[in-house]
């Protein structure tokens, strides 16, 4: 393997922003680190101008559909998303067909993803079929290092049955990540339970239908003295009791996705399923208690739940149509646009361009906007006499209600929430024994992530790595843009181009 | 509501301006005289005799000859009014006047009755009218009464009574009334 | 001026001007209803396809005879029988029937959105017919049509609009399952835009849980504002939406909310009575009550055409849009 330098980038890890270093890389381990380093022959030159280099970001949560349902994304095309994102690790779901319940199908995902372009962990149900009865096989899952046990799509509704998992997980060191979603109340929902479900005439689910089981497996967690782990969070209330366990020193890590934390279930109002997500997109006070969360460390990490459909799933009536939308390739730049302070410029410096798109009038803005033109044009109206005005929304930049800005977060913070808090919670960071998401220094395992923070870009689904193309993002422009992804020493994305 | 019925009504989407005046009140006056004698003689008096005036510019007309021919043959004749939006040909082109309402309070059977219209151009009104009509009943007789006949027809019809015939230009527009006739052009854009 | 232009989903898409030049055309293709031949071919040539997901006997009916009284030929979708219920993608069976020849669609279907949705996909006409618990656009139009009728005083139609001044302060009690009803739904915005005050009534399970945020009062106690209304709309106590679940047992839902002729005393004299249909006789109203003088169902149900042949033609004869001749 050649060596690789990185030349004039800023470095943004745990131990705060260097500026003007460059990166020497030498078979998956960074040698050097220090201004203008001369390059060694036949190094391969990465210009990272403008850009910051990060620890690789890791995902807690994506799908990755293999096997099953190939035909909406592989573990092939899923992972090229990833490094398109700026992941070099991603925790694939165990909702697979058949679903990740055993150690064969766990050293399957393993194998099935050797050569992949970052490194596929893949999380273990935590009960057999995902049916919220009979305890997966977790030790023997546990060997082959699974070090979270999810149901997710599910939540497991029984009380005991969570009890037990909860026990016998900690006995491993291993983590239980809940889907907190109270099926009684939350079966046949399609959206967030509000003024607008009220009007458009459709099942709604209420944000208890999340907040009662994420009581309940406090106290569960509690009483077991077992660590937990909740994903994609999404109500106020949520926060406040993830908050108040976190006071009494529990042993609780929370995740929330991009989506969460910049649509509104405003989105809904034409029925696109696009938008149809589980939990479901909320409403402005949640996406403030979820920034606020994000920003004080109530919330840990920020997760993508990437989920794939293909086209023809997504084109059914809204209550037909499954939950879900893809968030690999979007998910930095959601967060910086989301959450990134502006006021103390850190690191390199961001274009006027974009600074305009933050601060601009927010009624222009999607992330709380009402209904939306751009709704209509995703479906090729752009033939029509509505061409003009489908395009103008295509300009529209995703920005953020003035109200939240105080929450806003230095650049050190988001990356922590993307890379090595999330890697801490898989079991993959360095102290852990794993290569990702440690602090950028000679010695460490070359997994790094290059970005433009200040690039302003235009999501183009069609033209996203991922093979499904369902992003709630679809045409909306973003500030913050991924250059490269060095995997194990690899230049693997590169470009705006995945390397395999 | 009136503004935009207005601009419904349009047919070719512009604003009349009148060049000049082919016929006065005084002239219209006489014409239609003379057509009620016509009909009347056609007829042979005025029983069993009907006008059904096309909205909107046939109406006034018809009601005008009503009282005429009333007054000359001393006798009510019933008058009727018709839309023809429904049954045009080129519905897409020519919108619906919604107060321009269809009223045949008699019977047609038997009847010889007389379409009344403003103006004859194309002869596509006048066709739509005999389709209309021919949903209402099986007339005895048809015939047709306008006040100007300006040419360009499209179809075989011919008018059994006019006021005036009048040469024009296919883009020229005739503005007949019972205050007079004139002759003028479409100015293009919405007034 | 959306109606106009591609679709009615909701009422919701017209305003004022939209519903009077409706009620306008209305009453005209109501005199056309009345002649010996009652047929215009002004739509002659044109496909109207019909997709239907859920039973419905008289909203098919009502805009099949619309459709035909207009010379339009139909294109007849039963989609619970057909690939629709094969999880074939929506956009992609309507692709199809627009490629056969349709001109233009009446959507019925089971969920809600679905008009919505097509109308983003289509770029003929889409006309909704029902969808889930969402709207009927096309009921409330007819229900207004059908009011004006009875409470209408032309001659003093001296404004733009005037056809809807009876609206103005009219007091309408909704009553019943409004949770499940897309009537209500429709209902509650024209009468809003119209002027009128609007009451929902019925057991709180069968309420909207955001209804506080709707435009009306909320009354859950039948007798007492009965005595202020002159609109009683009784809604359809929908069974087969699991409504019954909702309740403790019918009987407790006819004694305290449905009309009986005890009830029906209770409205002033000159109140009306209305049904969407089709009835529960004996649950959410008294047989009694629906076939006395002041029940207007029957009429609501023959209006029904002549509204939806206003609604069809405007929407493709397209009289708006005027171009070159």
């Amino acid at each position: 393997m050649t060596k690789v330098l990185l030349q004039g980038g800023t470095l943004v890890d745990a131990t705060g922003i260097r500026s003007g270093l460059d990166v020497l890389i030498d078979n998956s381990e960074i040698v050097e680190i220090a201004p203008n380093i001369s390059p060694p022959r036949g190094a391969r030159l990465i210009d990272c101008d403008g850009c910051m280099i990060s620890p690789g970001l890791v995902d807690l949560h994506t799908h990755l559909r293999e096997p099953g349902n190939e035909e909406a994304e592989t573990i092939e095309s899923g992972t090229r998303a990833a490094v398109a994102g700026g992941y070099t690790a991603v925790v694939c779901m165990p909702n697979t067909e058949p679903p990740i319940d055993n150690a064969t199908a766990v050293r399957d995902i393993l194998a099935m993803s050797k050569d992949a372009l970052c490194a596929v962990i893949p999380a273990g149900t935590i009960t057999v079929g995902r049916e919220g009865e009979r305890l997966s096989p977790m030790v023997e899952m546990n060997a082959c290092g699974v070090r979270l046990f999810t149901d997710d799509g599910r939540g497991v509704q029984s009380a005991s049955v969570m009890r037990r998992a909860l026990e016998y997980a900690s006995a491993l060191g291993a983590t239980i990540a809940q889907h907190c979603e109270m099926e009684d109340l939350a079966a046949n929902t399609v959206m967030n339970e509000g003024y607008l479900s009220s009007v458009m005439g459709v099942q709604g689910a209420p944000n208890c239908a999340e907040e009662l089981m994420l009581e309940r497996d406090l106290e569960l967690a509690a009483l077991c003295g077992a660590r937990i782990h909740f994903m994609h969070l999404s109500t106020h209330g949520s926060v406040e009791l993830v908050r108040r366990a976190k006071l009494a020193g529990m042993q609780v890590t929370a995740e929330v996705t991009p989506h969460h934390i910049s649509l509104t279930d405003d989105m809904l109002s034409e029925y696109n399923p696009i938008y149809k997500v589980n939990p479901p997109l909320r409403t402005r006070k949640d996406i403030t208690a979820l920034i606020r969360a994000l920003s004080d460390g109530t919330i840990d990490a920020i997760a993508t739940d990437h989920a794939p459909h293909v086209r023809e799933s997504k084109e059914l009536p809204l209550d037909q149509a499954p939950p879900g939308m893809i968030g690999l390739e979007t998910a930095l730049a959601v967060a910086i646009t989301v959450l990134k302070d502006n006021s103390g410029e850190v690191g390199t410096g961001r274009k006027d361009a974009s600074e305009n798109g933050r601060s601009g009038n927010n009624r222009s803005g999607r992330t709380y906007s009402t209904k939306s033109n751009s709704v209509k044009s995703e479906y090729g109206n752009s033939g029509s006499a509505g061409g003009g005005r489908a395009n103008n929304s295509y300009s529209e930049h995703l920005t953020i209600d003035p109200s939240v800005l105080q929450y806003s977060m230095n650049m050190v913070d988001i990356i922590a929430a993307m890379s090595w808090k999330p890697a801490a919670i898989a079991g993959l960071d360095v102290a852990s024994g794993g290569r990702h998401g440690g602090p950028i220094v000679p010695g460490a395992p070359a997994n790094l992530t290059v970005f433009d923070p200040s690039a302003d870009w235009r999501v183009d689904a069609p033209r996203l790595l991922s093979k499904s193309g369902n992003s709630p993002f679809d045409g909306l422009s973003l500030t913050g843009k991924v250059r490269h992804t060095i995997y194990e020493g690899e230049p693997v994305y590169l470009d705006g181009r995945a390397t395999k | 509501m009136a503004e935009r019925e207005r601009r419904l009504a349009t047919p070719r989407g512009g604003v009349f301006v009148p060049r000049s005046q082919v016929m006065s009140a005084d002239d219209v006056d006489r014409a239609l005289v003379r057509i009620a004698h016509e009909i009347i003689e056609h007829n042979k008096g005025s029983d069993n005799l009907a006008l059904i005036g096309l909205q909107t510019g046939g109406v006034q007309i018809a009601l005008k000859l009503r009282d005429v021919i009333s007054e000359i043959g001393d006798a009510e004749i019933p008058v009727g009014t018709l839309d023809v939006a429904f049954y045009r040909d080129d519905i897409q082109l020519r919108p619906v006047l919604p107060e321009a309402v269809t009223t045949i309070p008699f019977d047609l059977t038997n009847m010889a009755v007389v379409l009344v219209d403003d103006v004859l151009f194309t002869g596509r009104t006048v066709r739509a009218a005999l389709q209309a009509l021919s949903d209402f009943g099986r007339a005895r007789s048809i015939q047709l009464a306008v006040l100007v006949d300006r040419g360009h027809r499209e179809l075989p019809i011919r008018p059994d009574y006019v006021g005036k015939n009048l040469p024009t230009r296919l883009t020229e527009q005739v503005d007949a009334n019972l205050e007079g006739v004139t002759i003028g052009d479409v100015i293009k854009g919405r007034p | 001026m959306s109606l106009l232009q591609n679709a009615l989903v909701s009422i919701g898409d017209l305003d004022n001007d939209d519903i009077g030049h409706i009620m306008k055309l209305s009453a005209i293709f109501s005199e056309v209803l009345r002649r010996d031949i009652p047929k215009v071919p002004t739509l002659r040539g044109k496909t109207m396809a019909m997709v239907f997901s859920e039973d419905s006997t008289r909203t098919r009916t009502s805009f099949e005879i619309a459709a035909k009284k207009l010379s339009m030929d139909i294109l007849s979708l039963n989609s619970s029988q057909s690939s629709m219920k094969k999880g074939e993608s929506l956009k992609d069976t309507l692709a199809n029937l627009h490629a056969i020849g349709a001109d233009g669609f009446v959507i019925r279907h089971s969920s809600s959105g679905v008009p919505t949705q097509a109308s983003t996909w289509m770029t003929v006409p889409v006309i909704n017919a029902g969808d889930g618990c969402h709207e009927h656009p096309t009921q409330a139009l007819l229900d207004c049509y059908t009011l004006i009728e009875r409470f209408d005083t032309p001659s003093n139609h001296t404004t733009d609009n005037a056809i809807l001044n009876c609206f103005n302060g009219m007091t309408v009690t909704i009553v019943g399952d409004v949770e499940h009803s897309r009537v209500a739904r429709s209902l509650v915005i024209m009468l809003d835009m119209l002027g009128a005050k609007t009451t929902l009534c019925g057991p709180r399970t069968l309420m909207p849980r955001h209804v506080d945020k709707w435009p009306v009062r909320v009354s859950y106690h039948l007798d007492e504002v009965l005595p202020e209304t002159q609109v009683c709309y009784i809604l359809r106590l929908q069974n087969e939406r699991g409504s019954g679940t909702y309740l403790p047992s019918i009987r407790e839902y006819a004694m305290n909310w449905g009309i009986d002729s005890k009830r029906a005393s209770l409205l002033p004299e000159t109140a009306v009575i209305m049904h969407p249909g089709p009835i529960n006789r004996g649950v959410e109203l008294a047989g009694e009550i629906a076939d006395s003088s002041r029940s207007l169902i029957l009429n609501q149900a023959s209006n029904g055409v002549a509204v939806r042949m206003a609604v069809i033609y405007l929407l493709l004869a397209n009289p708006g849009d005027i171009t070159e001749v």
